[in-house]
């Protein structure tokens, strides 16, 4: 029931979106705008993963532990791939275990590399020319420039060895993603809380994690509110200096208001009988399929690591 | 600044959780000794705070806006360790939860911004702000400073983490990684920063401060904010008297921790701290005993090397860095010690229960 009044509270936040996407269209965005969107952003990606998350699927049904575990076991089997050939062994793999979770094989495929990697795309683009990648042209642009014996300059070309670089960089940043994006889309935060602690996390970070998570929302939809209400409010331009100081104070008593809340939090907690103890949720027995899925998963990723030290050497 | 994965080697991931890891660790355990008290949902806010600030496009000079990590603010307000829980968990939860930031280079990211931040920031801030009055025209200027500096360092850390990598990690002279060296990555990373990305950091540090000596002056005043938002909670504790000077030497340490690896550009050994056979090439002959003296006590670390990171000197200059800063973690730790021994006020001993 609280829940459903969160999510509805949340749509309601997030329907400013339409006004931003038609916003996103004019050439320059305010900072207010792009806060807005940032933050509607955000919560709509949270719904997306709890939804994604309920979904009937393969990753779905197995326990948080052993997803995380085997998960984190393909990003550093990725990580340790020196060639295309792993990598993209590992990237097919994803996509069949996304589509097994029932999450649509083009619409993964798009947010992996679509959203994610456009930076990383920027970053790898200028190791293709020869001036950070030295190697065999394999596409000339300007030819060396010279004055009778005199080299000016060495031109400009695409190298072979500088395009390896910035695939193998573009194909393994994908890679990863793609394993960490399985883990969020298919994963309750509440059992992935859960499962931290197998990784021996101290409860202490487990606990504060558990309620940043829930107060996020608060303070994302006190920030909406703010936002929102400035735009409203606001006809004309605002000088730079104006405006830098309307956020600090935007900030500035989001930080009292959370201080404030706290302090409430704290006495709730007490009358609630809080001493001091955490306890975790009871460890749940691992089913089959989780075995399974472990005993599968591990061993593969270690191959693939085993592969590439032995390979490496 | 988020590295997200598959830019860091899994060695160089792991070696960046180790280094944050003692961090955690005094973090958490101050935690856990303070868990029954208001710490944890003072931390918990904070933490969804430091998250939603994170959002914020702060507008900047020359009419682009930039993210602040609010890291500054944190550390200012709450105390450097608290900022390291704090800063910690939101790029935890934006890892995990919004798969923002890679999750083997978790330890790299809360290193760059909820470790080197909060104490840089903390250290300037404090040296800075001085002992002027919680309503000081100075306090805004040294947040923005504090602000601007600390993430350009935490800019800088990420360059070097970056630029180490092709010439650690290549196969066949292929990088396979980040691709660009130290020359590359740590100009990329800083000048934009110097430029213009610091100042999102730096204002919004100085506009939050200066907000809060206007509403709110008793979170700058009190010396244990951490107990203040209780009513009838435990009245405020004055601050300790000179305690700013560990905070100058902690910059001071990280400075000259940074700075290291320059001696490896300059010919010759370090000014008598010659090996035996350079006292040998040097004086023409060894002392007698002081070849016995020398194998007395082997260096754990013998020559600033750490095994895997010898040729280069990229790799040398990691490995000088990692050195200095594993000496001076011991040190301090042997410090902290003695201070908690003579029952005297030591670094430990501020922090989340009394930050500020």
């Amino acid at each position: 029931m609280a829940k459903e009044a969160l999510t509805t509270r949340l749509e309601a936040d997030a329907v400013p979106r339409g006004r931003l996407a038609a916003g996103r269209r004019r050439r320059k965005r305010g900072f207010v705008a792009r806060t807005l969107a940032d933050l509607s952003g955000a919560l709509e990606s949270a719904l997306l993963a709890d939804e994604t998350a309920s979904r009937p699927g393969l990753l779905q049904c197995l326990d948080a532990r052993v997803k995380l575990l085997g998960l984190l076991g393909f990003i550093v089997a990725a990580g340790f791939a020196r060639g295309f050939a792993p990598l993209l062994a590992l990237h097919a793999l994803s996509l069949s275990l996304a589509v097994a979770s029932a999450l649509p094989a083009g619409w993964f495929l798009k947010r992996v590399w679509v959203f994610i990697p456009t930076f990383t795309g920027l970053v790898a683009l200028p190791a293709i020319f020869n001036l950070l990648t030295p190697g065999p042209a394999a596409l000339t642009i300007l030819g060396p420039l010279s004055l009778g014996p005199l080299l000016l300059a060495d031109g400009l070309s695409l190298t072979w060895s500088g395009l390896r670089v910035a695939s193998l960089l573009i194909l393994r940043v994908g890679t990863s993603v793609s394993f960490a994006l399985l883990l969020v889309l298919t994963t309750r935060w509440t059992s992935l809380l859960n499962a931290l602690r197998v990784l021996k996390v101290p409860i202490a970070f487990v606990l504060v994690l558990a309620m940043t998570h829930r107060y996020i929302y608060v303070l994302l939809h006190v920030v909406n509110n703010a936002f929102l209400a400035r735009e409203s409010r606001s006809v004309g331009r605002l000088s730079a200096g104006e405006n830098r100081r309307w956020l600090g104070a935007t900030m500035g008593s989001l930080l009292g208001k959370s201080y404030h809340l706290s302090g409430e939090v704290y006495l709730a907690m007490l009358s609630r009988g809080f001493r001091g103890e955490v306890r975790g949720m009871p460890e749940q027995r691992l089913a089959r399929l989780d075995y399974v899925w472990l005993g599968v998963a591990l061993p593969l990723a270690a191959a693939f690591v085993a592969i590439e030290v032995v390979l490496g050497v | 600044m988020h590295i997200p994965d598959g830019y860091l080697s899994p060695a160089t991931c792991a070696t960046l959780y180790a280094a944050s890891a003692p961090f955690w660790y005094v973090a958490s355990q101050k935690v856990k000794k303070a868990l029954s008290s208001r710490t944890v949902p003072l931390l918990a806010l904070f933490s969804a705070f430091s998250f939603v600030v994170m959002m914020f496009n702060v507008p900047l000079p020359g009419g682009t806006t930039g993210h602040a990590v609010g890291a500054a603010l944190m550390a200012i307000v709450l105390g450097p360790w608290a900022a390291v829980i704090g800063v910690s968990v939101a790029l935890a939860i934006q890892a995990l939860l919004f798969g923002d930031g890679g999750i083997l280079t978790l330890g790299a990211n809360c290193f760059n911004m909820a470790v080197v931040i909060p104490f840089v920031a903390y250290g300037i801030y404090t040296l800075g702000s001085g002992s002027s009055p919680a309503t000081s025209a100075r306090r805004p200027v040294a947040a923005f400073i504090a602000g601007y500096v600390g993430i350009t360092m935490a800019a800088f850390f990420t360059g070097l983490e970056l630029g180490v990598q092709p010439a650690l990690f290549s196969a066949n002279g292929v990088p396979l990684y980040f691709p660009y060296d130290l020359g590359v990555s740590i100009p990329a990373m800083v000048i934009p920063h110097l430029a213009v990305a610091s100042f999102a950091e730096g204002i919004v540090t100085a506009a939050v401060l200066a907000y809060l000596q206007r509403a709110h002056p008793s979170l700058l005043e009190r010396r244990r904010p951490l107990a203040a938002p209780v009513e009838g909670g435990e009245p405020a504790v004055p601050a300790p008297a000179g305690r700013r000077l560990p905070a100058a030497l902690w910059v001071g340490l990280g400075v000259i921790v940074v700075l290291t690896p320059l001696g490896l550009l300059a010919p010759g050994g370090a000014w008598a701290e010659w090996g035996p056979d350079e006292v040998e090439q040097l004086v023409g002959s060894v002392p007698a005993g002081m070849k016995s003296l020398m194998s007395l006590w082997p260096a754990p670390l013998p020559d600033y090397t750490i095994p895997g990171l010898e040729g280069s000197f990229s790799g040398q200059s990691l490995a000088y860095i990692l050195s200095a800063a594993i000496g001076v973690g011991l040190i301090a730790l042997v410090w902290w010690g003695a201070s908690r021994v003579l029952g005297r006020r030591g670094i430990g001993e501020r922090s989340i229960d009394h930050p500020a």
